[in-house]
């Protein structure tokens, strides 16, 4: 059986702090799906988590990033979701974290997942290099060998533009873990956008190309199994040809900008797969 | 023996009565010190009249209530009071030059002008923009995190006053030199690098935390803001105009939402009407407000649901004088009166009298007028949203307000004396400074003199600061601060607020303070034009404006009688180029022990554009296009960033023409409407040489000028020409097929042709003689723009 595009709903969940709810549900139902964007709270007593086909954890500053960004919101998480979460991911729907969400997926330990969940959190999105909070575009290079379906419609070492805003977004792993946790990310196949220059060469960790120092260029992972799915960039700011820091200088800018691509990927493999 | 004049009651909690009843003048004073009131002694005798009236003794709510009320910050009573000039007497600067710009042309796309806590105007018939900009400067000095950041908290609530939803922020900054010697401070005060630092931290952290893009700005450095630095703030929301609701009646019920009420935050107001001293740390400290934003967040979400759903009959901001100014102000609108229980008000501690709870200005509440069958309803979406709201008391018929506490009734004013405060009369007098246009020789080479131009802190680029801003969250930035791959500085930001529409707003600002050493007619003219220039610039039109004054002290002649020509200045201009002020504020006794601050006026843009796709860049576009010069250049120095880097001030200050200047904006709005401008940028500080080199290093293309083919006024020198700081100027790109059509559009107004677009990356200027003055390298040009606040 086919899910139809209309019969796909997304779910944003938000908390106080959240902030890019908005603008992620505006691209999902320009794809023709449908979204909604509910409190956690309310996800929480309704119990409606395995009603949705797509899960979202959107950017911003969730309870006010205070202890680390994300952290509160993944505890919360955590505590009231967890069960349905893991049958949801268990079952192969996909689940995104944008800025934000990114972090929490992380301190969730759905990210990267190694061995399935981790209890505690493998990584971190730390402070970033330059101590400040960075609003910047960069160019992002997929590396991934296919096995993440967000970003199958990207050609494999391509080039695509987002913004990234954020002031904790480096990714790091222990440090004494750094080599081998690197390894296994390419051994899974989990490294999926890495910061480069504007030439297609990788940033090295060269400011401001990589805008926040981490590791390996590191601005996206996913799980083993590809359905989850974190990011610092904001492929929603990235969605129309408006949004594009240069589309004034171009004869015919295009509709829509390289962050519609994640979006797109997504709607298409579920429509594929459920 | 003396009469005992302050009486502690007997009651469970602390409050006093005053009695005022015989009360000579040096008693007056003496009460005033006591309770830390700001009033003037013919305003202490006015209340003590008042209570003489009703036979009986003042409460400490009801004179902190007075108190408040009536100061500068929240009554405005210098904007609204008499002031003698030599010229005659100005009944009021507000209604007779701001507002009255309005009030002669009548648009019929204002919605709703200076009477709530943002302007309104038309967007596209059914949705209206919400536009506000206020100051934060005296607690910024002392606390510079907490100080902006509350800043920007205050305004996106003025935002959410009017049922807006807030969707972009602007902020504009001014300090003293960052090279300044600490030797050079006076006691108590920080230096600019600390103060330039925190202030710009505590920005971002409140609009990136709530996720409200910060837009525009700017940032100016003057000797003149050492002892008073000055922090504009400014906020733009959308809303659906059927929900703009304002219709309160009595036994609507009073709800406080949002953050607890403290401490922090007493007597901002008083603090704020005062010159800083160096005592201003330890005594005001607590004047300073402490942000949080993700309690306005929540309070931000709630207020939406709430406004969509249509609950409210009413809504304010609490501000300057907490409860004591929101409710006051409320009832008052509407004819009503208020009764008050301030026992139920959720507090951050314990102990706190009745009097600091009516009056404290903690942050992130906003105060909602509702009717009692939806209360449940409201109730229930701020628990959703984790917000925590409580019924405080009711609107009344009469026209009194009464608070009470723990069963006594501590307040029952009259509201009719608490909005009618003795008027002022001020006295103003304006002595022009004695200048004069100093004289030296150009130098033969004017490159190393652009390259300073362009690494004076005024000129150079801001993006250090401007990336610790979010621009883009919501996804409505159309045109950013910066433009591409070279970040060049665009002249105005341009957003799309609605999914569905093309139609788009424009926001810019202009201020030119240097000019008001010379003159603040002119400084005031300058900094309309530019703000009008930047938002054309784009594609901007059918311009809205906002005024922030920041001045010293209006009760010293001298200053108010600058004040005076500056808002006669807003008047003529704006009447002229027919923009309307839709909002403003002012800030005034910004004094220090190193004297008053550079008079400074603010003025923002509101424009539209009806499709943003004819969003038009400052870089340029395609080799071999031809760059025109809109305008003429007239020698006019004075006060510009070329005297400046010489060590002179000058007299020449810039001049407006805003017959003229209107002609060139509205052709140039007919050009780009009709394809014909590929890339447009405004002249500013540093004149046409920073403004074509800007054009040129933003596009990466190189840029041929020849000077000889200028107009200007009467012959000038080469440097005079490249650096004058005229106003109503632009450069545009045009391609060689459209000159035609473009020259023929514009014909009749000044315009210039003069250079031609290349792709090699240099900058190439001409003198008259056929000389080489300027040639450099874009990337030196760049790094050096990019160089000074990196």
């Amino acid at each position: 059986m086919v899910l139809r595009r209309s019969e796909i709903k997304v779910l944003i969940p938000r908390v106080g702090g959240t902030n890019c709810d908005r603008e992620t549900s505006i691209a999902f139902r320009d794809l023709g799906v449908g979204t909604e964007v509910v409190h956690t709270r309310r996800v929480i007593r309704e119990e409606s988590l395995l009603d949705y086909d797509i899960l979202v954890f959107p950017g911003g500053f969730s309870y006010g990033d205070y202890i680390r960004s994300g952290a509160i919101w993944a505890k919360e998480v955590e505590t009231h979701l967890l069960d349905d979460l893991t049958r949801f991911v268990d079952e192969g729907h996909p689940v995104l974290g944008i800025c934000n969400g990114f972090p929490l997926l992380v301190e969730i330990g759905l990210l990267p997942g190694f061995e399935g969940r981790s209890t505690y959190p493998e990584a971190a999105l730390a402070t970033n290099s330059s101590n400040v909070f960075e609003c910047r575009w960069v160019h992002l290079r997929n590396v991934n060998r296919g096995n993440c379906p967000f970003t199958r419609l990207i050609p494999r070492d391509a080039l695509v533009r987002m913004p990234v805003a954020h002031g904790e977004g480096r990714f790091v792993f222990p440090k004494e873990k750094e080599e081998e946790y690197l390894q296994r990310l390419y051994e899974k196949d989990q490294l999926v956008l890495r910061y480069a220059k504007p030439d297609g060469s990788f940033a090295e960790e060269e400011y401001p190309h990589n805008p926040n120092g981490s590791f390996h260029d590191i601005a996206a992972i996913c799980n083993p199994e590809g359905n989850v799915f974190g990011l610092m960039p904001h492929p929603e700011r990235a969605y129309y040809g408006w949004h594009l820091p240069d589309w004034t200088r171009m004869a015919k800018p295009s509709a829509y900008g390289d962050g519609r691509t994640i979006f797109e990927a997504v709607v298409e493999y579920v429509e594929r797969r459920f | 023996m003396r009469r005992e004049r302050i009486i502690q009651r007997e009651a469970p909690f602390t409050l006093y009565e005053i009695d005022l009843a015989g009360a000579r003048n040096e008693e007056l004073v003496e009460v005033k010190d006591a309770l830390d009131l700001g009033l003037s002694l013919e305003e202490m005798r006015a209340v003590r009249d008042y209570f003489l009236l009703l036979e009986r003794r003042a409460t400490d709510v009801e004179l902190q209530t007075i108190d408040q009320t009536w100061s500068e910050h929240c009554f405005h009573k210098t904007f609204k009071g008499l002031i003698e000039t030599p010229e005659g007497v100005v009944d009021g600067l507000l209604r007779t030059y701001i507002r009255r710009v309005a009030e002669d042309l009548r648009p019929e796309w204002c919605f709703s002008l200076f009477e709530d806590n943002a302007g309104i105007v038309d967007f596209d018939g059914v949705h209206g923009i919400a536009i506000k900009v206020e100051t934060h400067n005296h607690p910024s000095a002392i606390e510079p995190f907490g100080g902006a950041a509350t800043g920007t908290g205050g305004v996106i609530r003025d935002v959410l006053g009017v049922w807006a939803d807030p969707i972009a922020c602007t902020d504009v900054l001014c300090f003293g030199p960052l090279d300044t010697r600490f030797e050079d401070l006076p006691p108590g005060m920080k230096h600019p690098r600390f103060l330039y630092s925190g202030v710009v931290a505590g920005i971002g952290s409140y609009g990136n935390n709530m996720g409200i893009p910060t837009v525009n700005g700017a940032i100016y450095f003057d000797e003149g803001y050492i002892g008073n630095i000055v922090v504009y703030c400014g906020c733009i929301g959308v809303l659906p105009k059927d929900r703009y609701i304002r219709n309160v009646r009595a036994g609507d019920v009073i709800v406080l939402a949002g953050g607890r009420t403290g401490r922090d935050g007493i007597h901002g107001v008083t603090f704020a009407s005062a010159e800083l001293t160096e005592e201003s740390e330890e005594v005001s400290r607590p004047a300073v407000q402490i942000p949080n934003p993700v309690e306005e967040e929540k309070l931000k979400r709630a207020i939406i649901q709430i406004r969509d759903e249509g609950l409210g009959s009413g809504i304010t901001d609490l501000g300057g004088g907490g409860l004591s100014s929101a409710v006051g102000e409320t009832a008052h609108r509407y004819g009503l009166g208020a009764e008050v229980k301030l026992g139920v008000v959720p507090l951050k501690g314990l102990g706190l009298a009745p009097w600091e709870i009516w009056v404290s200005e903690s942050q992130e509440r906003m105060l909602l007028a509702i009717p009692l069958e939806r209360l449940d309803r409201a109730m229930e979406i701020f628990e959703e949203e984790d917000v925590e709201a409580t019924s405080i008391g009711q609107y009344t018929e009469s026209h009194r307000l009464r608070v009470f506490f723990a069963g006594y009734m501590v307040m029952d004013i009259d509201l009719d004396l608490l909005f009618t405060p003795p008027k002022v009369h001020r006295r103003a007098k304006w002595t022009p400074p004695m200048l004069q246009e100093p004289r030296f020789e150009m130098p033969r080479d004017l490159t190393p003199t652009l390259l300073r131009l362009l690494a004076s802190p005024n000129i150079a680029s801001k993006e250090s600061v401007v990336r610790t801003y979010d621009h883009e969250v919501q996804g409505r930035t159309a045109v950013k601060p910066f433009q591409g791959e070279y970040s060049g500085p665009n002249d105005a930001a341009v957003l799309k607020p609605l999914p569905d529409s093309w139609r788009g707003i424009v926001i810019s600002c202009g201020m030119n303070p240097r000019y008001s050493k010379i003159d603040p007619y002119w400084m005031a003219a300058s900094a309309i034009d530019e703000a009008v220039r930047n938002n054309v610039a784009v594609g901007g039109r059918r311009l809205a404006l906002l005024d922030n004054f920041t001045w010293g002290n209006p009760e010293k002649p001298d200053r108010l009688g600058g004040l005076e020509r500056a808002a006669r200045a807003c008047y003529e201009i704006a009447s002229t180029f027919e923009t309307p002020f839709v909002s403003g504020k002012d800030s005034l006794y910004n004094e220090s022990p190193l004297g008053p601050v550079t008079p400074t006026l603010l003025i923002t843009a509101l424009g539209i554009i009806p499709d943003i796709r004819q969003a038009v860049t400052l870089d340029l576009k395609a080799p071999g296009d031809l760059l025109y010069l809109l305008g003429e250049t007239y020698p006019e120095l004075g006060g510009s960033e070329y005297y400046t880097l010489n060590g002179f001030l000058g007299l020449s200050v810039p001049k407006v023409d805003a017959a003229g200047a209107r002609e060139t904006f509205t052709f140039l709005n007919e050009a780009m409407d009709r394809g014909l401008i590929r890339a447009c940028h405004d002249l500013s500080e540093g004149g046409l040489a920073v403004a074509a080199s800007e054009m040129a290093f933003s596009g990466g293309l190189g840029l041929e000028i020849d000077l000889g083919a200028i107009k200007s006024s009467s012959p000038m020198r080469d440097d005079l020409i490249l650096f004058s700081e005229s106003n109503s100027r632009l450069l545009v790109e045009v391609s060689p097929e459209k000159s035609r059509e473009f020259e023929e559009l514009m014909r009749g107004v000044v315009f210039s042709k003069v250079g031609q677009v290349m792709r090699e990356q240099r900058l190439l200027i001409q003198g008259d003689s056929g000389r080489l003055v300027v040639d450099a390298s874009l990337s030196d040009l760049l790094e050096t723009w990019k160089g000074t606040l990196r």
